[in-house]
């Protein structure tokens, strides 16, 4: 499916989005973490600063959030991982109680009691879940809902290539299959399961190969490419609307961060990161607009700005957001 | 006596593994991260170049197959240590450990040995939310055929450790990330402590008094511990004496040392990070309240716990849920002013 001007621009801006928020968190994430405001000896303290706790970012991963996501309506179901920033800015979920969310606030998505790696907005049907391979059983369940209720959504499933190796990734390929659910599982391969390479840790070098062993299409994109993914995700996603079933769909993507803030990185080649962000795909999808006439310079920085204000205006509503009452930990056990 | 140095809890626990390695060639360790990363809690440091790949096994995230690996390898004659990262991921994996790893030798009437060791990473006070901070030392201790461990510092962790590796029986190793001594996380001081270069091991089901007093008795695990050490000090300042009993397993458990101390002093507090209901804090209760017969209370026993909600993010919301040392103090001070009901023995 060629993608139109406003698709491959709203996917631009996305991506734009992403990355300045993920680079802002990363420094905002640093405030009160580093000497001498910690304890003596420590070079750095999770449990401190503004947003305490771990932080997973996932600058680099754009393209497979915006890809997929462009094909997507509001009652359409995403389900994400522990790094899921990009899936939740690409579903349009409210930056601003997103972050406000992070900072442990009281007008946050679970009013400050989630955090980063667990983030609902039931009206963007958004969620995610710190437990590797959590994301896909109920994205079954999300399409098994649209089919007993007679509605054409689907449901994506986010995971990275170690979730793949998980029994819930199985079970859930073979449930989806069997049941003929519109669900798309969305492999998020960026080599690296914390500190173990996939070569490692994977019995095949494509993940999408195990797709057949389940009897449904397995997809492979090899580039870190929104509009790879874009074009690759269009048969799935149409597949999974007319009830023919779910569709395995492997992209290939990199991982410029730690796996948290804080990761020294000692497993990982010095110079991988530097060379990965050569074929950074934000310029490269500028580039192609370009030179299809859908970007002047004008645009650019129209989007760079609106996005920038956007991230901006998100975190300023976080920080001037009030706490919750510590006895409000008590509450939303039950409803 | 050997040698002894300054370790953090980290760096015992690594040292106990590599030195029961360096003994039985029949141990060898399994889990996520543990080779080049060295464990994301440092309880693997620097195995992986001593011992190589084939001893030291980074795992693919497959804990179904990995820990039932490890049950099948104890029974086959070797000796597994297995970690899995965050106590809060054995969801993912129970079956193969609570009925299988825990009931197997029991199914066979005491005809297998599966001396594994189960280690793993618990605790909050970080902000790491509800699926990254619990302590669940009850739950396994709940479900019979696992010794559960729980140290509260580095000259215990090492004990206890290589009490672990050599045990027949399988074994929950639980190390709390705030005593780990990480450079990444604050922590208790008085988790670091001097640790003896030679091997030794700590019998389980041996509680230990770390600090005497006359008034009350806070029986505690892990890093509460630490946290009831400086409760202690505050209450030493406002003229009470407190006495802190570090249980160190759960299973065994050291019924004894909770009955003497209480006996001496009359009041006991429970001081648990884990959840309140159906736990710790209540089964130490229950020791107590069936030996009332030999053993007479000034005071109703009180219990410090999570309140039963999952571990919020938000600080103010975490800080107010996990009992911290203020706590303790405040709690001992009403359990030093309770009184039992009129007609009760005292």
């Amino acid at each position: 499916m060629q993608a139109s001007k406003e698709t491959l621009l709203w996917m631009y801006e996305k991506m734009v989005e992403i990355r300045h928020y993920e680079e802002t968190m990363a420094n905002v994430y640093l405030e009160g973490k580093l000497p001498p405001h910690i304890q003596k000896g420590l070079a750095f303290d999770i449990g401190s600063g503004p947003v305490p706790g771990e932080m997973h970012l996932a600058a680099g991963q754009e393209p497979v959030a915006v890809g997929i996501c462009a094909h997507l309506k509001i009652e359409d179901t995403v389900v994400g991982t522990h790094r899921p920033h990009h899936f939740a800015i690409a579903k349009d979920v409210p930056l601003d109680k997103m972050t406000a969310e992070m900072f442990g606030k009281v007008t946050g998505l679970g009013k400050g009691k989630g955090g980063h790696m667990h983030l609902f907005d039931p009206v963007h049907k958004f969620s995610c879940s710190g437990i590797i391979g959590a994301s896909l059983p109920p994205a079954c369940g999300a399409g098994l809902a649209a089919k007993k209720m007679g509605k054409d959504w689907v449901a994506v499933a986010f995971f990275g290539e170690g979730a793949a190796n998980q029994g819930s990734f199985h079970e859930a390929l073979n449930l989806a299959a069997l049941w003929n659910l519109p669900v798309i599982f969305v492999c998020e391969d960026n080599q690296w399961a914390i500190s173990v390479p996939k070569s490692e840790s994977t019995s095949v070098d494509c993940v999408a190969d195990r797709a057949s062993s389940y009897g449904i299409p397995g997809i492979f994109v090899a580039n870190n490419d929104a509009l790879e993914v874009y074009e690759a995700a269009a048969p799935a996603v149409e597949r999974a609307r007319r009830g023919e079933g779910p569709t395995l769909i492997e992209v290939k993507t990199d991982r410029y961060l730690g796996h948290f803030q804080g990761d020294p990185e000692a497993y990982r080649p010095k110079d991988e990161v530097a060379n990965l962000r050569k074929n950074d795909p934000i310029p490269k999808l500028a580039g192609v607009m370009r030179r299809l006439g859908m970007l002047s310079d004008g645009d650019e920085a129209a989007i760079v700005a609106r996005a920038k204000q956007r991230v901006a205006d998100a975190f300023d509503f976080a920080r001037q957001s009030a706490y919750p009452a510590a006895r409000d930990a008590l509450d939303d056990v039950f409803v | 006596m050997s040698n002894t140095r300054k370790l953090t809890m980290a760096q015992a626990i690594a040292e106990a593994i590599s030195q029961e390695m360096t003994r039985d060639p029949n141990v060898f360790v399994m889990g996520e991260d543990i080779g080049a990363y060295g464990g994301i809690f440092g309880a693997t440091g620097g195995l992986l170049d001593k011992f190589g790949k084939d001893r030291i096994m980074d795992t693919p995230i497959s804990e179904t197959a990995f820990i039932g690996a490890a049950t099948g390898a104890a029974a086959a004659g070797m000796r597994p240590i297995v970690e899995l990262m965050f106590v809060d991921f054995f969801g993912v994996c129970m079956d193969q450990i609570y009925n299988h790893l825990a009931k197997n030798t029991y199914m066979a009437g005491g005809n297998i040995r599966l001396p594994v060791v189960l280690t793993t990473a618990i605790g909050g006070g970080y902000n790491d939310a509800a699926q990254h901070s619990q302590c669940l030392y009850a739950t396994f201790a709940h479900m019979p055929g696992i010794k559960v461990v729980v140290p509260s510092n580095a000259y215990d962790a090492k004990g206890l450790m290589m009490q672990a590796i050599r045990d027949d029986n399988p074994v929950m190793f639980m190390y709390h990330k705030g005593i780990m001594g990480l450079p990444w996380m604050a922590y208790f001081e008085g988790s670091s402590n001097d640790v003896p270069e030679d091997a030794y091991t700590i019998p389980f089901g041996q509680a230990k008094v770390v600090r005497e007093g006359k008034d009350l008795t806070i029986v505690t695990i892990s890093q509460m511990v630490q946290k009831a050490l400086l409760a202690a000090d505050e209450l030493a300042r406002a003229g009470v004496s407190a006495e802190v009993v570090d249980l160190r397993t759960l299973v065994p458990l050291d019924r004894d040392a909770v009955l003497k101390s209480v006996a001496k002093t009359g009041r006991l507090l429970v001081a648990d990070e884990d959840y309140l209901g159906f736990g710790l804090s209540g089964e130490i209760s229950a020791i107590v309240a069936e030996n009332l017969d030999t053993l007479a209370l000034k005071a109703p026993v009180r219990r410090l716990a999570v309140p039963n909600v999952p571990i919020p993010y938000s600080r103010p919301l975490e800080q107010f849920v996990i009992p911290q040392v203020g706590g303790i103090v405040e709690a001992a001070g009403k359990l030093m002013t309770a009184r039992l009901a009129e007609g009760a023995a005292a």
